[in-house]
């Protein structure tokens, strides 16, 4: 087995003269705990399409698990074990809390392809829906819309199905952006909760969550990587602080 | 009709209400109360089948299309040519083939077609059936082209029931089949494949990222809703032992969308209050006026469209919701 999740090398992304990617080597451990931040338009986002396969690279290679997934479509790499959450959310608006959730758990174990008994059926699906909305503490809303949801308990549908998928490797896109401290430090413990074997990469502007989560820390400026650390070595970086001057005195270093 | 919401828990969903007897006790009823209508009512039979196959594409994957046509007119000709050529006149087969004929259309142009979305799709499904309808004006010799196929002659149902005058066998005929094709569909939409079309339609994003085949389940349901059409099309050929272009005509296409969008879409019983409600305002608008009735029946969409925007199921399903409100 492969020993790391993700391993990127020379990763390049032009939208014409533009470079939104500009020659990113980068490498998530199986197990890691990594936090990628950076300003506003820096890239973070335009590098999570670029491993989920939303955007195509204009150069280098991306692989995960020791397959390269460079060519492939977004749902192969799903269903490799890859899984992300959304910055601004993409959920099934029209449909119950837990009709979300089944959709990403009936797709994982092959029960979607099934057209002849009812979903009703497959209790497992419905179970495991129900057991990871607990987790959320979302069971109690398992049936209401999602639309009808306030906007902090979205934030967490749009997580419980990344976990549905039941990936190796998981990105978050600002997970707690906007959201209530409530259901931020829930999100939190959620995180901590999640088995050793999973790899997560989270994007987060809230230096609270960063430095209390992550093992190591990638800072990304203008489309490349400026450094990469501990939480230590990051914090005590002239450049960084220099980017993240008021937010850093404020969360970490006071 | 609660049975069709989301809201609705997953393993309960797919279990039968009693209210969707209602359709059948009607239509058994029509056959005894209206004897004089069997023939009309044969055409609402098969134009039903026709817009529940519709429906799996429009109303469950979300699928635009304003050439589905195509795949009923294929299943018309493919059951007309089988016996006016062929001579293979027993019409079950000749049914199953037809729709087999047209599931075949519909996987080989669905494998194209779904590789686009949008103002591109409609484009690309009305230029489908486009070409098919001129590629049949043009083979005159084996489809009777703009005089239409002729020397069609179905031998009795199983072996002794006879197209009489009066209809009543292919009435039996196409509501069996209809009931038959209801059963199949109902099965498919509440089944897990069928609710990853649900959401598909919802957000397409987030099934390519939780790692949905989507071009795969879209071309799927794409082959099976074209089989059924091509099925209502076989039937609609033996019923009236004729075929001519229209079947593959636009105006087919547009009346279905019309017919589905007025029943209301994603609900298969939305099939069955449209066609019904059309063809009976169809036909008794042009009584009342040869000339006029497309202007009656373009009102009654037009107020469809501005007060019941889901159709008019979806009115009912909005009217018992407050009504629910009202009273508790």
């Amino acid at each position: 087995m492969s020993p790391t999740a993700l391993q990127i090398s020379g990763l390049d992304k032009n939208f014409g003269a533009l470079q939104v990617a500009r020659h990113i080597d980068f490498e998530l451990q199986r197990g890691a705990r990594h936090a990628l931040i950076g300003p506003n338009g820096a890239g973070k986002t335009t590098f999570l399409n670029l491993i989920t396969g939303v955007l195509r690279p204009s150069a280098g290679r991306i692989q995960l698990l020791g397959s390269d997934i460079t060519d492939m479509g977004q749902s192969k790499r799903s269903r490799l074990g890859l899984a992300r959450t959304f910055q601004i959310n993409q959920l099934f608006k029209g449909l119950s809390v837990l009709d979300n959730v089944c959709l990403a758990i009936a797709e994982r174990t092959g029960v979607a392809r099934s057209l002849l008994a009812p979903f009703g059926r497959h209790q497992r699906v419905i179970d495991e829906a129900m057991h990871l909305l607990q987790m959320l503490r979302l069971d109690g809303d398992a049936m209401q819309l999602v639309n009808q949801l306030p906007y902090g308990q979205q934030r967490l549908v749009e997580i419980v199905i990344a976990l549905g998928q039941n990936p190796q490797v998981l990105l978050l896109d600002e997970p707690a952006a906007g959201v209530p401290s409530a259901e931020s430090q829930l999100i939190l413990e959620v995180m901590d909760s999640l088995s050793d074997d999973i790899a997560i990469l989270i994007i987060e502007h809230d230096m609270e969550i960063v430095f209390r989560f992550a093992k190591r820390i990638t800072v990304m400026l203008a489309g490349a990587i400026l450094t990469e650390g501990t939480p230590d070595e990051i914090a005590a970086d002239d450049r960084v602080r220099a980017i993240y001057l008021g937010d850093f005195q404020r969360g970490h270093l006071a | 009709m609660r049975w069709t919401q989301n809201n609705q828990h997953p393993s309960r969903r797919h279990r039968w209400h009693p209210a969707e007897a209602l359709p059948w006790v009607i239509a058994v009823g029509a056959y005894f109360a209206l004897p004089n209508y069997l023939a009309f009512g044969t055409q609402i039979l098969i134009t039903i089948i026709f817009a529940i196959s519709l429906d799996l594409i429009l109303g469950y994957a979300g699928i635009i299309t304003l050439g589905h046509a195509a795949y009923f007119g294929t299943g018309a000709y493919a059951a007309g040519m089988l016996s006016a050529h062929l001579g293979w006149n027993e019409p079950i087969t000749g049914l199953v083939l037809a729709g087999t004929a047209a599931a075949v259309v519909g996987w080989i142009s669905g494998l194209v077609l779904l590789r686009y979305r949008g103002l591109t799709l409609i484009m690309l499904t009305l230029t489908t059936a486009i070409l098919l309808y001129e590629l049949a004006n043009t083979l005159e010799n084996i489809t009777g082209g703009f005089d239409g196929l002729l020397g069609i002659q179905i031998s009795p149902l199983l072996g002794r029931f006879e197209n009489d005058l009066w209809g009543h066998t292919y009435y039996w005929y196409s509501l069996t089949v209809l009931f038959i094709v209801f059963l199949a569909a109902r099965r498919v939409v509440f089944s897990p494949f069928g609710r990853s079309l649900i959401g598909i339609r919802d957000n397409v994003h987030r099934m390519h990222a939780i790692g949905t085949p989507v071009r795969r389940r879209l071309v799927t349901i794409y082959t099976i809703s074209a089989g059924v059409a091509g099925i209502a099309g076989g039937l609609f050929a033996q019923s009236n032992a004729f075929v001519t272009l229209d079947v593959l005509g636009f105006v087919r296409s547009g009346t279905i969308l019309v017919i589905l969008i007025l029943g209301g879409t994603g609900r298969l019983y939305g099939a069955f209050v449209g066609t019904v409600v059309y063809m009976v305002v169809e036909d008794e608008l042009t009584k009342l006026s040869p000339e006029f009735w497309e202007f009656g029946v373009g009102l009654v969409l037009v107020l469809v469209v501005l007060f019941a925007r889901r159709g008019l199921l979806g009115l009912m399903a909005d009217i018992n919701e407050r009504m629910h409100k009202v009273w508790s």
